[in-house]
């Protein structure tokens, strides 16, 4: 008996070669993509590292009672007051003798950073019993030290080709055998805002103002976003107008964001006078460019439930907005959510509105609320990324990973609310 | 055959058929339009109060259109149309001034699909009673939702899980909660749309039998494509087709002697 099955079908061959052949350029494409993507964030990842370290120097510093509290009161007003760099510098003379002269004392007073007088103040404001006595303490290194020590200043390059002198190569040295050179976590990173000193320089502002931002931005297009979806799903009548905003709408979820920058800053900021840089028009301005990809998803969602629930709640007597409230809004609201989240994300990248608003300003301080000045994530990375540091460098970096990670955390979220609420119908 | 000619049949017919009894529902000169096309044409029908009404026909003949006209469930569609008069308990409900929500609640419907709400069990039926301000309390609400489930044959098999989704049961038992959600706001009239298509032989004998219980209490008017179904449940039949109503009568005689040619091919399996 003859095999009839693959005698009736000659091209099948060349059929199921086409279906491999496809499905393999299938996963060369997504190998290739996800290639993409694991060298961009590997390397972002690898370079940011050194920001979540930071290098201290070790200098045994007197309290010298003369100069800090020549009354002998331990007024906590004359010790605020004091003149604490000049016991740094001291520290710093005595533990390096062998450095004379203007300019290399300026050099040796750079080994650590320029906070280190503001840690004595407060360790002093904290334990004033600390005046008269002598102990050793920590200090956040300068950003040069920094970099040398975690590797990214090349020692065998000729002098002038590096930010580094001889001399000071020779002091990070002998400290380090004396073993006062030492990595810490970089708490400080989390914990501070801006600084133009990289090793000083912290996140929490940006993170502050991005939060702020997006909570005003939640606030305002949540509710206006999916009112108007549902107002436009399940009452507006439908007709030329309708399909007049359905096409705007959907224009609008594509206009470039710097075009509501542009809005904002001529409208909130120089029509109606809101104040400059702050996360309430940053919000406001985000809320704008939210609100078409809201609606969009929010009305998706709303299609998404099927009719026969819509005319089992009207068939009981409920009326159209008890229909919309009780029933239909409740299951898109899943939908909604992730649509609002998916927006938010957006949103929290954005630079360019918030670049023409002003929150690109150098903002040290936390911001308390929605009407001091601040900046946001995506704007600190731009700043950061500007910066002629070396060591703002793996600061930048170190940014973009914590704003990868609210990304991923956003969107993680709006994979399990979805997961959550999903009903079946 | 003109619409002029059949509009004079139908008029004959339904002169007819005249039920005895005062009829709850008259239809008069009933068109439905979809945009341009129209669906319906000069129907003219009494529904007599209490009794189990079938419309049957081929697919696409406007049977369901004229049900949905009924509760006005069509006002949803932008682009339907309805003209004529349909009275309920001698009122248009076509005229302004009838509240459509208020009409809904007199005038339940119960779905093809079985189209509980993804909610549970009790709160399925003590929706409509909810909304409609039927119950003052909660002990009122309870008795009202287990008076409408015991109605709908369901009790017993549900009392002790009230709190379970109303998705969670069989396709039978849906489509009975769903009757049960219709029943308890207590309307005059049910609308039921083919209400067995999507269930098997079983579940589909069981709402059967519940139609023939509620008839003591409601006026009942089932569209279905079974006709075995319509000759087991119903007293009055309406035979529609091609959007004009053919042939009006007692079941009985519709099925023994049609005296239309139309629904007699359709009654044997020629047409439909």
């Amino acid at each position: 008996m003859t095999d009839i099955i693959k005698a009736s079908l000659p091209g099948l061959p060349r059929r199921h070669a086409a279906e491999r052949r496809f499905q393999l350029y299938g996963k060369l494409a997504i190998t290739l993509a996800l290639g993409f993507l694991v060298v961009m964030i590997g390397m972002i990842g690898v370079s940011s590292i050194g920001a979540f370290t930071q290098t201290q120097i070790a200098l045994s510093i007197n309290f010298d009672a003369d100069s800090l509290d020549p009354d002998g009161t331990l007024d906590p007003a004359t010790l605020a007051q004091a003149n604490y760099g000049s016991l740094v510098k001291a520290a710093l003379r005595e533990a390096f003798p062998q450095v004379k002269g203007r300019r290399d004392m300026r050099k040796l007073y750079g080994l650590v950073s320029s906070d280190a007088e503001f840690t004595l103040q407060n360790k002093v404001a904290e334990n004033p019993a600390l005046v008269g006595t002598t102990g050793k303490f920590w200090f956040v290194a300068s950003d040069d030290v920094d970099q040398l020590a975690k590797g990214n200043i090349d020692a065998s390059l000729p002098e002038t080709s590096r930010r580094i002198s001889d001399k000071e190569l020779g002091w990070v040295e002998q400290l380090r055998t004396s073993g006062d050179v030492q990595r810490v976590a970089n708490v400080s990173f989390f914990t501070s805002g801006d600084s133009r000193e990289p090793e000083l320089a912290g996140i929490l502002s940006a993170v502050v103002g991005s939060a702020l931002s997006l909570l005003v931005c939640f606030v305002l297009s949540f509710p206006i976003g999916i009112m108007a979806a549902i107002y436009l799903e399940e009452f507006a009548p439908r007709g030329r107008w309708s399909d007049l905003i359905e096409i705007n709408i959907n224009n609008l979820a594509a206009v470039p964001s710097i075009v509501f920058g542009l809005l904002g800053l001529a409208i909130l900021l120089n029509t109606f006078g809101l104040p400059r840089s702050t996360p309430l028009v940053g919000g406001m301005v985000l809320a704008l460019m939210t609100l078409p990809t809201i609606i969009i998803a929010s009305r998706a969602s709303l299609r998404a439930v099927p009719p026969s629930i819509r005319e089992a709640a009207l068939a009981v007597g409920a009326s159209e907005v008890q229909t919309a409230f009780h029933h239909v809004a409740p299951l898109a609201l899943p939908g909604m959510l992730t649509g609002a989240i998916v927006g938010m994300a957006r949103a929290l990248g954005d630079t360019a509105p918030l670049l023409m608003i002003g929150m690109v300003a150098f903002i040290v301080d936390i911001p308390a609320s929605i009407l001091e000045p601040a900046t946001a994530l995506p704007v600190q990375v731009f700043l950061w990324a500007d910066s002629p540091e070396r060591a703002f460098l793996e600061k930048t970096s170190a940014a973009i990973m914590v704003l990868l990670l609210f990304l991923v955390l956003m969107n993680l979220a709006a994979v399990l609310l979805r997961k959550k609420y999903e009903r079946r119908f | 055959m003109s619409a002029y000619a059949l509009q004079e049949a139908d008029t004959e017919v339904m002169a007819a058929a005249k039920p005895e009894t005062e009829p709850l529902i008259a239809a008069r000169n009933v068109n439905v339009f979809y945009g341009d096309k129209q669906a319906l044409f000069d129907i003219c029908l009494d529904v007599p109060e209490k009794q189990v009404t079938s419309l049957i026909g081929p697919s696409g003949c406007g049977k369901t259109t004229f049900l949905r006209c009924l509760n006005r469930m069509n006002d949803l569609i932008d682009i339907c149309r309805v003209t004529g008069d349909i009275t309920i308990g001698g009122k248009n409900i076509y005229d302004p001034d009838v509240d459509v929500v208020a009409l809904r609640a007199q005038v339940g419907m119960v779905f093809q699909k079985p189209n509980p709400f993804p909610k549970s069990i009790f709160e399925n039926v003590a929706y409509g009673l909810r909304i409609n301000g039927l119950v003052d309390s909660k002990g009122e609400l309870k008795d009202a939702v287990e008076r409408a489930l015991t109605q709908a044959g369901l009790i017993d098999e549900v009392h002790d899980r009230l709190e379970a989704p109303g998705t969670s049961l069989s396709g039978g038992q849906q489509q009975r909660l769903c009757i049960a959600r219709a029943i308890a706001v207590e309307p005059k009239v049910i609308l039921m749309d083919e209400p067995c298509s999507a269930l098997d032989p079983i579940a589909t004998a069981r709402i059967e039998e519940l139609i023939d219980s509620l008839r003591e209490k409601f006026t009942i008017i089932i569209v279905t494509h079974s006709m075995q179904q319509a000759a087991r449940v119903s007293q009055q039949t309406a035979f529609f087709h091609l959007g004009y109503l053919v042939e009006y009568g007692a079941t009985d005689t519709i099925f023994t002697a049609p005296s239309d040619e139309r629904t007699e091919s359709y009654i044997t399996g020629r047409i439909g």
